[in-house]
């Protein structure tokens, strides 16, 4: 578990991700913000406020609605010596930038046999519950997981919000952070000076000897509220989150498995082909001999994401889900 | 609306520049367009005997284009370019050796085998690759000018694309901001007729210049064939593109000889045998540099054979070697994933 310095500070999550930014567009006049509404309006979640106030307009870039346009500009400067920072604003735009992320972006380092390098971060949000039905709800980070050449992060907390941005920067490699629209007023505290949290290494958020939560995002939040109802019934839930899917620190989570002899991974992307599916198979793979039940995952229903809050809120993992599915596998039933 | 400026009205800088750059030299560029002619007729060869894996897409007859526009550019500016990209990957400078290397999938080739003929790129000399994805480097040739514009050098990108790529959105987007930040990024259009098996006159729509110009992106339409014409244009273009001017659009008119890819040789159900003839006899880019070249007094026959032995000396020794070359070692098929 990462323990926040003697200088630490509680900062939102937005604020720690405006942080990252201001302190790398400090260090590295080579980093530059590329997206809509990043300048004076600061984006929609006023996640930028501030920064084109500092670093002037050509270093925060407003542009078009053109998400694939400015995404393959972003990967043009990324190859010619920049370290564009792209800002798309929904993550259910990522299928209009496809074909410059998983066709450009992801494959040039490799298809030119190592000498092109790609140093582009892209920012984008997932997560549903905000009441903004199926095309600004979506949790599409399977989509990226699944091309090789991607790197992609997942922070649960200001601090990981603050320190992947800042590692994403400074990778020589395309990676894109997901953030959840809902936690960009999470609270938490956030060590000061700078420091970088590296892309790979998973974090254990709660320690626990019975069974493993691996929980990426927003969910991790959710499982530590689970482990905390669970804990005076007896059940120590381990809650584990990998913070980035790839690369994937199967390692620790194998060996968590293995000590706790049970597994469930929480992610609200679909629960389909998805990310929770994959981390499921990497720990069933590696810990089978140790396990004592099989390995479950709780993922987003897949069904589009509904409007109407009476619908939408079925859609997602929650907490006394959690709870059920590891009296289960805990034989608490 | 304000009417675009043409290539016919360039800038009093870049009519001052034009004066003052040196005249290119012609028999150089007439060598490049020979050694593209000479290396697509090896590649058709390679293919046709079972020696090359998959397909490639020929640039015979396109020569005067992709070396009328290198031929203004530097070493360190950057072009982006298409399937059909031998020629532009010779014209900016590229060896025939690795080149041949890389169209076989051996170690020594630009790519170390991993790009193909669809890919290579060549970084030393700005080429930023070749591209499957038609349209595919619209984004990153705009985004090396704005890199350029953002480290204050005079650098140019050239993004080379078929008349094909008209159709793919993301052109529309790029020269939208190219024209908003005054991008240094020249949009060379390709116009071979054909996109894949169907032709232009089925899939575009109105004027295709004044597309570019409703930007107010100076746009230019060029005999492709008189590798002359493509430099000047291409000349007040880079001038204005260094000059701060932003970015310009060419429309060279060109031809095709071969299919689509070295194996669509049956084309009469989408166009005439005549047709192909025509370009070949009297359009042909060679023909016509080897005439003015003579016909001026710029070099002589002789000189000419000379070029064409030296040439094909380069190109069967590149052959060879890349006969002889290593494929690449197992282990680097999960290497440079991650940079």
């Amino acid at each position: 578990m990462s323990t926040p310095d003697a200088g630490a500070r509680e900062l939102t999550m937005a604020q720690a991700i405006r942080e990252a930014l201001a302190e790398e567009m400090r260090r590295d006049p080579a980093v530059f913000i590329l997206g809509e509404d990043v300048a004076e309006a600061g984006t929609p979640f006023k996640v930028l406020s501030g920064l084109v106030e500092e670093f002037g307009t050509d270093r925060v870039i407003d542009t078009p609605i053109s998400e694939a346009g400015f995404t393959g500009i972003g990967v043009g400067a990324a190859m010619t010596g920049r370290r564009p920072v792209v800002d798309i604003m929904f993550g259910d735009f990522l299928g209009l930038v496809m074909d410059q992320l998983a066709n450009q972006a992801a494959k040039a380092h490799y298809m030119s046999g190592g000498k092109l390098r790609v140093p582009l971060t892209v920012r984008t949000t997932l997560g549903a519950t905000r009441r903004s039905a199926a095309q600004h709800s979506q949790s599409l980070h399977a989509w990226v997981s699944h091309i090789p050449g991607l790197k992609v992060a997942l922070p649960s907390t200001p601090a990981d919000a603050k320190g992947l941005l800042k590692a994403a920067i400074r990778d020589d490699s395309p990676v894109v952070i997901f953030e959840d629209k809902m936690n960009y007023q999470q609270r938490g505290l956030v060590p000061a000076g700078d420091y970088t949290v590296p892309l790979g290494v998973a974090d254990v958020k709660r320690p626990g000897r019975d069974i493993t939560v691996i929980a990426t995002s927003s969910m991790v939040e959710l499982a530590l509220a689970a482990a905390a109802q669970l804990g005076p019934e007896g059940i120590e839930c381990e809650v584990i989150d990998p913070r980035t899917t790839v690369p994937l620190d199967a390692a620790t989570l194998v060996a968590s498995a293995q000590r706790t002899t049970r597994a469930i991974v929480v992610d609200e992307g679909h629960r389909r082909y998805g990310v929770g599916a994959e981390i499921a198979a990497t720990v069933a793979e590696g810990a089978f001999f140790h396990l004592d039940a099989p390995v479950r995952r709780l993922g987003a229903l897949d069904v589009p994401v509904p409007f109407s809050p009476a619908l939408e809120d079925l859609t997602v993992p929650t907490v006394d889900q959690l709870v059920v599915a590891v009296r289960e596998l805990c034989d608490r039933a | 609306m304000t009417p675009a400026r043409g290539a016919a009205d360039p800038s009093p800088l870049a009519r001052k520049r034009a004066r003052k750059r040196p005249g290119p030299d012609w028999l150089r560029a007439y060598e490049r367009m020979l050694k593209i002619r000479l290396f697509e007729d090896r590649v058709n060869d390679l293919y046709q005997r079972g020696r090359m894996p998959g397909l490639a897409h020929l640039s015979s007859g396109e020569e005067a284009v992709a070396v009328g526009v290198c031929l203004g550019l530097r070493d360190d500016d950057y072009i982006t370019s298409t399937h059909r990209g031998h020629g532009h990957c010779l014209a900016k400078g590229a060896a025939v050796d690795r080149m041949f290397a890389e169209l076989l999938g051996k170690a020594a080739g630009y790519c170390g085998g991993k790009g193909g003929s669809m890919h290579i790129a060549d970084q030393e000399r700005g080429n930023l690759g070749a591209n499957a994805i038609v349209g595919g480097s619209m984004g990153i040739a705009t985004g090396a000018a704005l890199s350029s514009k953002q480290r204050g050098t005079d650098q140019v990108a050239v993004c080379f694309f078929g008349d094909g790529a008209l159709g793919q959105g993301l052109l529309y987007e790029v020269m939208n901001m190219a024209a908003l930040w005054r991008l240094p990024v020249l949009y060379v259009c390709e116009n071979n007729l054909y996109g894949e098996y169907t032709p232009g006159t089925e899939t575009i729509a109105g004027e295709a210049l004044a597309r570019p110009r409703a930007f107010g992106i100076p746009a230019a339409e060029v005999d492709g064939q008189d590798v002359r014409a493509v430099h000047a244009a291409t000349g007040e273009a880079i001038d204005r593109a260094r000059a701060g001017g932003g970015p310009s659009f060419l429309w060279c008119n060109t031809y095709r000889y071969s299919g689509h890819h070295v194996g669509d040789v049956d084309r009469a159900y989408y166009r005439e045998r005549d047709e192909e003839r025509l370009w070949r006899e009297e359009r042909d880019p060679l023909a016509l540099a080897r005439a003015w070249l003579i016909g001026d007094g710029l070099t002589t026959p002789a000189t000419l054979d000379q070029v064409h032995a030296a040439v094909t000396v380069e190109v069967d020794a590149g052959v060879a070697f890349a006969l002889e070359a290593d494929y690449p070692d197992p282990s680097k098929v999960d290497a440079d994933v991650y940079a």
